[in-house]
């Protein structure tokens, strides 16, 4: 399959291992993984902090540098990305865009994808060969759950994680507390939020959270951090990514 | 002077805001700070919404139809909201018919002027009250107070919140933020002729609280009520209840003033079967709740021989007026989406400055009340009191969807704000975005973020507005290379070759049976 490749600003700038294990995924799967130079951002900052003119280019954007044909799914290892470009693009284009760019996002939306649904739904895949011999704790980001609805396709794909030891997250459906400007603009309360997570995250005695979104990884892994807690982070796709051949080494995880 | 200008047809008036108690005296950042540092509240909190969540999920669970019926309430409530002109006139036609009388008040002042004259009429110069949030949105204890008439509330919680002179933090458990201890010591000190001894156990407690209602019971001639609904087929008025003091209140007074959001009508008496289903389970997690009242204007000789019904506009038809928000008036009350709420769980109900606090809260306070967003207004932070986390959609059993509503708010916030610092940033970084070669560039600059990071490659103390970040978090180092140079280097490319071919010889070996044969030829 021809996939398209989006990486998110976030991803692109901030955390390109997660990307790159993204791609070599499929890579490993058969695939051919295209990245569209001109891609940037869906804009969904713009969209949850309350900005739905200045977005309107970068909806165009996405349309455009994914509307080709020839390109059968979009993927991003992003469920709120993949959120913001499903539940909201249209409304924007609806609002403040012109009838191209209504059809445009139309267009894309239908095709878009974040990851596991990706694998599961599309290529219809649950053992991508992954090999990873350490504890895990998966939190589903609320995005991923309750916008996309992944359900357990996550879970689906890192149980059939070759010698790993998952370990379930009390109450995992509880929101880490990252909200985007959220995080910002009611720091205290998101603080709150987070200290909550960490704890059931460290309960879990895991060397490793993973999730689907680099965005909530980034606050409970800058959490982790801080109280050095001893477990790290990394995203869903660098677990599949990694294989007995070429396993993903663990970094030292503060203390 | 534009009356002298007759060339252009004026703006239609734009329905007034509601006025009462509507708007905190602080933004919600700065409340949920204090709030925050309550350690107490957030025990409690925790304890209350975690045990009643257990509870809703178990009573929803067990309906093989509660999704059918959440959809039923969404299309009950939807086409209410759609002709609601229509079905309040035809409530007020069918109470008059059944003795009653119809009251109709613009806003919290007239709806408290209405009740005050009503009340004094019968002479009374106290009254009982149903727990009700359409009274305490109006404030009408506080204006009844100050005409000289003392209301005693009736619910067990509502009576501890007004014994402690204290507001409601919560819809449906007005006193969530007090335990057992303090229940006691407000009980000691209120209620006169209390017995000393008192222990902190619910029984004993409730009991306390059941001999000084008793007597205001039997003694007062006067009730005021909210209602959870009002059926405009037959003029029908229904109160749902767990203690059954709401019952006595309806039915052992003289007269009764019941004052009722105009969005609590329903239409037909049948659909009353959907929500007597979908609010127990909702709010309490029962699956009946323990009272349910119906009054159909006055019957002679049994219950109050005087009806009065109050409808309460206060904002609610300025919310109509937006297409988008509006469906926030289909709100039933049930406060499941407080139960669910990270935010709710951690800020408490204070927080909110609102009769209705919550994520039902955050969306129906500014649209009752507005946000003037450029005078700086507490209601205009309200919209960004989430973090979007969709679990209040998921609870509802009307199928609100709040988090789109808060987004839907936020735009109408920044419309309305005009330029500030953020609009500024906003359109800068969407400006940058927009263009790949900007966009790349933007991207080196952040990589040089590299240079503050300390030898950890840790990130640990930020710039405002980022600060709020670093309180409690680091930040990772960017990286040296983005994914786009990655994937356009060599190293890249031939990454991505090995993993193709790792992938092809894997599939070909498990297409092949390893048999001793193919084992020879390699
Ligand atoms: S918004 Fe929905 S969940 Fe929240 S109180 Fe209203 S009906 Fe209940």
């Amino acid at each position: 399959m021809r996939i398209g490749l989006f990486a998110t600003c976030l991803g692109d700038t901030l955390y390109p291992d997660a990307v790159k294990s993204t791609a070599v995924l499929l890579a490993r799967l058969g695939h051919e993984v295209v990245f569209p130079p001109g891609q940037t951002c869906c804009g969904q900052m713009h969209v949850n902090t309350g900005y739905q003119r200045e977005p309107v280019p970068l909806v165009r954007n996405y349309a455009e540098q994914f509307g080709d044909a020839s390109i059968e799914a979009v993927v991003m290892p992003s469920g709120s990305c993949a959120g913001s470009v499903r539940h909201q693009h249209e409304i924007i284009a609806e609002r403040y865009g012109d009838a191209a760019l209504r059809s445009g996002v139309a267009t894309v939306k239908a095709k878009t994808y974040e990851l596991s649904e990706l694998l599961v739904d599309v290529l219809d895949v649950t053992d991508v060969g992954a090999y990873f011999p350490h504890r895990v704790t998966y939190h589903p980001t609320c995005h991923s759950l309750r916008m996309l609805r992944v359900g357990d396709k996550p879970l689906k794909l890192l149980r059939a994680v070759d010698a790993i030891d998952l370990v379930e997250l009390p109450e995992a459906d509880a929101c880490c507390g990252f909200g985007g400007t959220f995080a910002l603009k009611n720091a205290d309360t998101s603080s709150a939020m987070l200290k909550d997570k960490l704890a059931h995250v460290t309960g879990t005695g895991a060397d490793v959270c993973t999730a689907g979104d680099s965005s909530c990884l980034m606050h409970i892994g800058g959490g982790l951090s801080r109280i050095k807690a001893g477990t790290r982070t990394l995203h869903l796709a660098q677990i599949l990514a990694s294989t007995r051949t070429a396993p993903h080494v663990l970094t030292e995880a503060a203390r | 002077m534009s009356s002298t200008f007759l060339g252009m047809p004026a703006a239609p008036p734009r329905s007034p805001y509601g006025s009462g108690n509507l708007r905190g005296d602080e933004k919600f950042p700065k409340a949920a700070h204090h709030e925050l540092r309550n350690d107490q509240l957030r025990r409690n909190l925790r304890k209350a919404t975690h045990t009643i969540r257990g509870k809703r999920l178990n009573v929803t669970a067990e309906l093989p139809d509660w999704e059918a019926l959440r959809d039923a309430g969404s299309a009950i409530k939807t086409d209410t909201m759609n002709r609601l002109p229509e079905l309040l006139e035809q409530l007020e036609r069918k109470v008059t018919e059944a003795g009653g009388t119809v009251h109709w008040a613009r806003d919290a002042d007239e709806a408290n002027a209405i009740v005050t004259r009503l009340v004094a009429a019968t002479g009374s110069e106290e009254v009982i009250k149903v727990k009700s949030m359409a009274t305490q949105e109006i404030g009408l204890n506080e204006h009844l107070e100050s005409q000289g008439v003392r209301a005693y509330e009736t619910d067990l919680a509502e009576l501890i919140v007004q014994l402690a002179d204290d507001k409601p933090s919560h819809i449906l458990v007005p006193a969530i933020h007090r335990n057992r201890d303090e229940i006691r010591e407000i009980f000691l000190k209120e209620i006169p002729g209390v017995d000393p001894e008192l222990n902190a156990v619910p029984a004993e407690l409730a009991a306390a609280a059941r001999a000084y209602l008793r007597e205001k019971f039997m003694t007062t001639k006067v009730a005021i009520s909210g209602a959870n609904f009002g059926i405009a087929e037959t003029g029908t008025l229904s109160v749902v209840e767990s203690e059954g003091n709401g019952r006595m209140c309806l039915t052992l007074p003289e007269t009764l003033i019941t004052v009722m959001g105009i969005e609590k009508v329903l239409p037909r008496y049948e659909d009353l079967e959907v929500f007597f289903q979908l609010l127990p389970r909702s709010s309490t997690g029962e699956r009946m709740n323990p009272y349910t009242s119906l009054w159909t204007g006055v019957t002679p000789g049994d219950g109050p021989q005087e009806f009065h019904l109050v409808l309460l506009d206060n904002g609610r038809t300025a919310a109509l007026a937006d297409s988008v928000g509006r469906e926030a008036l289909n709100c039933i009350r049930c406060s499941a989406c407080l139960n669910v709420c990270p935010v709710y769980e951690r800020a408490g109900g204070h927080a909110y400055g609102s009769t209705y606090p919550g994520p039902i809260g955050a969306v129906l306070t500014p649209q009752l009340a507005g946000m003037h967003a450029a005078k700086d207004d507490p209601n205009s932070s309200l919209p960004y009191a989430s973090s979007l986390c969709g679990a209040c959609f998921d609870a509802c059993p009307v199928k609100i969807d709040i988090p789109s509503l808060l987004v839907e708010l936020r735009h109408q916030n920044t419309e309305q704000s005009g330029r500030t610092v953020e609009q500024a940033a906003m359109k800068a970084a969407a400006a940058v975005m927009a263009r790949p070669g900007l966009y790349t560039t933007a991207q080196k600059a952040a990589g040089l973020g590299r240079v503050v990071a300390g030898r950890d490659k840790k990130i640990t103390r930020l710039p405002a507005p980022f600060d709020g970040w670093s309180e409690s978090r680091d930040l990772a180092a960017p990286p040296k290379q983005t994914f786009r140079d990655w994937f356009a280097s060599d190293e890249g490319r031939a990454t991505l070759g090995a993993a193709a071919r790792e992938g092809a010889e894997s599939r070909a070996e498990s297409a092949t049976p390893a048999t001793d044969d193919s084992e020879e030829q390699r």
